[in-house]
């Protein structure tokens, strides 16, 4: 159980928005991060920097968010996250995603954000359906189970 | 360098940062909280964390100000061309694969982008995870390349 932090994911989610809007007007890519990644292998053309690069950026993103994120929003409780899985869920797990938004053609920024915003039935499907798979696996992890 | 070749990859790296930052502001780096919104069973009991609906809702309402504020130009600032997605269609890979993706998501807590992001937090933690969805990316990829090499120009559907 964790908190309802509106105003916080509302501003989380502006700047994710900016980012992915940013690298489509600048660059004229998606930021589909599943897809920023996956585009690594195999290997077709010389894009490999920037998806590097970006992808570098995530993390040192991450830390820069996490110690802003409490001094501006009294609604972010903070602490370091942690996934609290057996190493062979964690596995299966990662596979599963890996797997599924490569088959999918995209994930939760590619469909669910940049997908949608241009209205592509595509990504419509997709984000409606790993939604609803996602809610029917935790409320079979954590009410069946 | 040149600047040609220089200042997109800058944008790269600036856009990263910004999708991090965001990521951690938001908490989607925390997969319990994540989690706690796919629990849609808590919404009965008036605990369910909404957050993540507010996150994607900014995101996108952010990302179609973009499209229509660049709509009419012909090519992005920094580069030659818009890259689109390939496919339009909807078919069973698509949906197999959002399902299997939905599986590890509400298993996880995790998707794509704050499993990377998260490892600025808590590299060890998480590390295991990220092999195993970039190991699993990349293997369907070298996959379906084989297999739509294999049949290119043969009379099988392409799906």
């Amino acid at each position: 159980m964790t908190a309802f932090t509106p105003l916080s994911a509302t501003i989380g989610g502006v700047l994710i928005g900016l980012s992915a809007g940013l690298l489509w007007l600048l660059n004229g890519r998606t930021a589909g991060i599943s897809g920023i990644f996956g585009g690594l292998l195999p290997h077709r053309s010389r894009d490999a920097v920037w998806r590097l690069v970006f992808l570098a950026a995530l993390p040192v993103g991450a830390i820069v968010g996490t110690w802003l994120g409490p001094k501006i929003f009294s609604e972010i409780a903070g602490g370091t996250p942690a996934l609290g899985l057996a190493p062979i869920v964690a596995v299966g797990a990662g596979l599963l995603v890996g797997v599924g938004t490569r088959l999918g053609g995209g994930c939760t920024s590619g469909h669910g954000i940049c997908g949608l915003a241009r209205f592509s039935a595509r990504s419509l499907v997709a984000v409606v359906t790993f939604m609803l798979v996602a809610m029917a696996t935790v409320f079979v992890v954590r009410h069946v189970l | 360098m040149t600047n040609r070749s220089i200042l997109p990859i800058a944008a790269a790296a600036g856009c990263g940062l910004l999708f991090g930052i965001g990521l951690a502001i938001a908490q989607m780096t925390d997969p319990e909280k994540v989690k706690a919104f796919l629990d849609v069973a808590a919404i009965f009991d008036g605990t369910w964390d909404a957050s993540l609906a507010f996150v994607m809702g900014a995101g996108l309402l952010v990302m179609v100000a973009f499209y229509r504020l660049g709509g009419r130009r012909d090519a992005p600032v920094l580069a030659s061309a818009f890259v689109w997605p390939k496919r339009g269609d909807v078919d069973r890979q698509l949906v197999l694969g959002s399902t299997l993706f939905g599986v590890g998501w509400g298993l996880s807590g995790l998707c794509p982008g704050p499993a990377i992001a998260v490892l600025g937090l808590a590299p060890g933690e998480f590390a295991l995870f990220v092999v195993a969805m970039l190991a699993g990316s990349w293997a369907t990829g070298i996959a379906l390349a084989a297999r739509d090499g294999r049949f290119a120009g043969g009379n099988l559907p392409a799906t």
